[in-house]
């Protein structure tokens, strides 16, 4: 049963569902931020257009820094504006920053501890036809093991405008996961967000789903699947992998007995690997993990590679059904 | 010539001196860390701290202070020393170097040490921080200068040269960057083992303006501050021959002694030689 208190958009499941991209959340929310507080600066490494900053460079030219294909130097130089009071939003791909950027990140921004928001755009294998060299799939893994920063993938381009907007004002370096492709818009502007605090999107107590990014709307799909065999699915829309909302998935394993993880990231190191480590401390549950087998992506459209690597509301079924019988 | 008097040229001097017999005392006291490119610097530690930042020891986080961004962190022991002998903290501290607890980290950490502006260790990411924080000076039109102390081994790192880049697009004349061009790495000379040269050329067609200076020369580090904060338009760099080990015979350009450990005895030769020095230069003095 969907939690009304949620407040997802009423035709959740209609074929003509609204499409938007995260990263057009993020872009619209940038702008917004940067109205708001005037120390918002944007810093880009030639990616304006596909990291959705147009806008921003549009209206804010003087705050916008342009620093070509350098993303080590995006983290860096970052560090170095926060150091003197700026609040940066650093934008790439998700592969070049924080991929390629890894210890600029790591000591520069996060040792240092100072306020930078690195946007991860075409994070995931659904960036499509660019291929293996550009979906990044081990980005939260590379992420989660540093202190200090907070990761948030947001489901849809509502939710990515309000942790754009959020991650103004929240302590410490936060990383925000975004990704290309266009996908549905099923949450609202009511729909509860806060960081670090995740939400039930829908009620159940035989199996948890609990997804990031893109991949909750497929889990909402895949509990309306599940529904129709008898199985009641809750689905939680995890959007901060770190800072782990403990208090919602330890209550879902409880309640549950049975938890599946659902990410577009490699299974090791990603939102699975922090759930387990939850549990495996706290309350031993048996759990299934929907994402990348170990493998790298490839060429293909969204629909086709979301398949392929089994990331789809069918497959995420499956996995549910499979965690329900080993209860 | 540079307007420094020749009074103050000798009170550099002797603090030099003495920012040396610290790192050495330090150095031998943790019992690791690097002493040849802290030894080779002291002159300009001096030089910025007792004559040229704008800073205020006692308030450590002054809006308009000049920020000095040391790259090559390892080198860190004659900045504490320098920090310590201007006030920041006491005198006694810098013997916790290392040490479980304190606040004089192997390499700077901010959180841990006011003042140190940033953490660093990892080379060739100061100069990028430099260049954010020069940037965001200029959009700010706040008047304090950055100044980032790099080695000339990280001038092997790429990230170094994205910042040169970044620097001379956006003419950041607010920006100086130190270059300790003192020739050695851990590995051996820098001309083995990467070669930089031509250097000064390399900044030059970055769209920097470049100095020489000699580093372990008091009044012409002095010249060469005064000549970069007299070019506008352009970043400057300021490359510093120095001589690594500079004031212990058996460690001076011996690149084994970018960190190599004391062996007993050899860091009370040195305080020997470092305070025969202070003796010569006290006596000049009077």
């Amino acid at each position: 049963m969907l939690n009304k208190s949620a407040n997802l958009i009423n035709k959740l499941f209609a074929k003509d569902i609204p499409q938007a991209s995260n990263r057009d959340g993020y872009g619209v929310g940038v702008v917004e931020a940067a109205r708001k507080n005037k120390r918002v600066v944007v810093m880009c490494a030639d990616l304006t257009e596909s990291t959705r900053n147009l806008d921003f460079k549009k209206h804010f030219p003087e705050r916008f820094i342009q620093v070509g294909v350098q993303e080590q130097f995006l983290a860096a130089g970052a560090a170095g504006l926060a150091l003197a009071g700026k609040i940066p939003f650093v934008a790439s791909y998700a592969m070049f920053c924080p991929g390629r950027a890894w210890e600029q990140v790591r000591t520069n921004i996060c040792l240092n501890n100072v306020k930078v928001n690195i946007i991860g755009s075409h994070a995931g294998v659904s960036v499509g036809p660019d291929g293996a060299t550009h979906q990044a799939i081990e980005d939260i893994a590379i992420m989660r093991v540093i202190p200090n920063i907070t990761i948030i993938a947001p489901c849809d381009s509502v939710e990515a405008k309000k942790v754009t907007l959020a991650a103004v004002n929240y302590p410490g370096p936060c990383y925000i996961r975004l990704a290309r492709e266009k996908s549905p818009v099923f949450t609202t502007l009511k729909t509860p967000f806060k960081i670090g605090k995740a939400e039930i999107f829908r009620h159940g107590n035989d199996v948890a789903l609990v997804a990031c990014g893109i991949l909750v709307y497929n889990a909402l799909l895949a509990a309306e699947e599940l529904a129709k065999k008898k199985i009641n699915a809750r689905v939680i829309n995890c959007h901060t992998i770190k800072p782990l909302d403990e208090k919602i998935i330890l209550a879902a394993a409880k309640d549950c007995g049975a938890i599946v993880t659902i990410e577009e990231h490699q299974i090791a190191g990603g939102l699975g690997g922090a759930v387990a480590e939850l549990l495996a401390k706290h309350l031993p549950t048996l759990q299934e993990f929907v994402g990348i087998k170990d493998k790298f992506g490839e060429s293909g459209n969204s629909k086709e590679l979301i398949e392929h690597f089994g990331l789809d509301a069918k497959s995420i079924a499956q996995a549910a059904i499979k965690a329900v019988k080993r209860k | 010539m540079p307007h420094i008097h020749e009074a103050k040229v000798k009170k550099l001097e002797l603090i030099a001196n003495r920012l040396r017999q610290h790192v050495i005392r330090m150095v031998a006291k943790a019992g690791s860390g690097h002493q040849g490119g802290a030894l080779g610097m002291a002159d300009i530690f001096a030089v910025l701290y007792f004559h040229e930042l704008r800073h205020q020891p006692k308030n450590p986080n002054w809006e308009d202070r000049d920020r000095l961004i040391l790259s090559n962190g390892h080198i860190c022991p004659v900045r504490y020393a320098a920090m310590a002998e201007a006030g920041y903290f006491s005198v006694k501290e810098l013997m916790t170097l290392r040490q479980f607890g304190s606040r004089l980290q192997g390499h700077p950490e901010r959180e841990k040490l006011p003042g140190t502006e940033t953490t660093s260790g990892p080379l060739g990411s100061g100069l990028a921080q430099a260049c954010g924080i020069a940037y965001a000076a200029k959009m700010d039109r706040k008047k304090f200068r950055t100044y980032a102390l790099t080695s000339d081994g990280e001038h092997e790192a790429g990230l170094h040269w994205e910042a040169v880049m970044f620097a001379g697009k956006n003419r950041l004349d607010n920006l100086i960057c130190i270059v300790d061009r003192n020739n050695i790495q851990i590995d051996g000379k820098t001309e083995d083992i990467m070669p930089l040269e031509p250097l000064r050329a390399k900044y030059e067609s970055f769209n920097w303006h470049a100095v020489e200076c000699a580093g372990n020369d008091i009044v012409d580090v002095v010249r060469a501050l005064e000549e970069a904060k007299a070019i506008f338009q352009k970043p400057t760099v300021i490359i510093a021959h120095n001589i690594p080990g500079r004031g212990v015979s058996f460690m001076e350009n011996n690149y084994l002694w970018h960190s190599q450990a004391f062996v007993p005895g050899q860091a009370e030769q040195a305080i020997k030689e470092l305070k025969a020095i202070e003796t010569k230069l006290l006596q000049e003095v009077c």
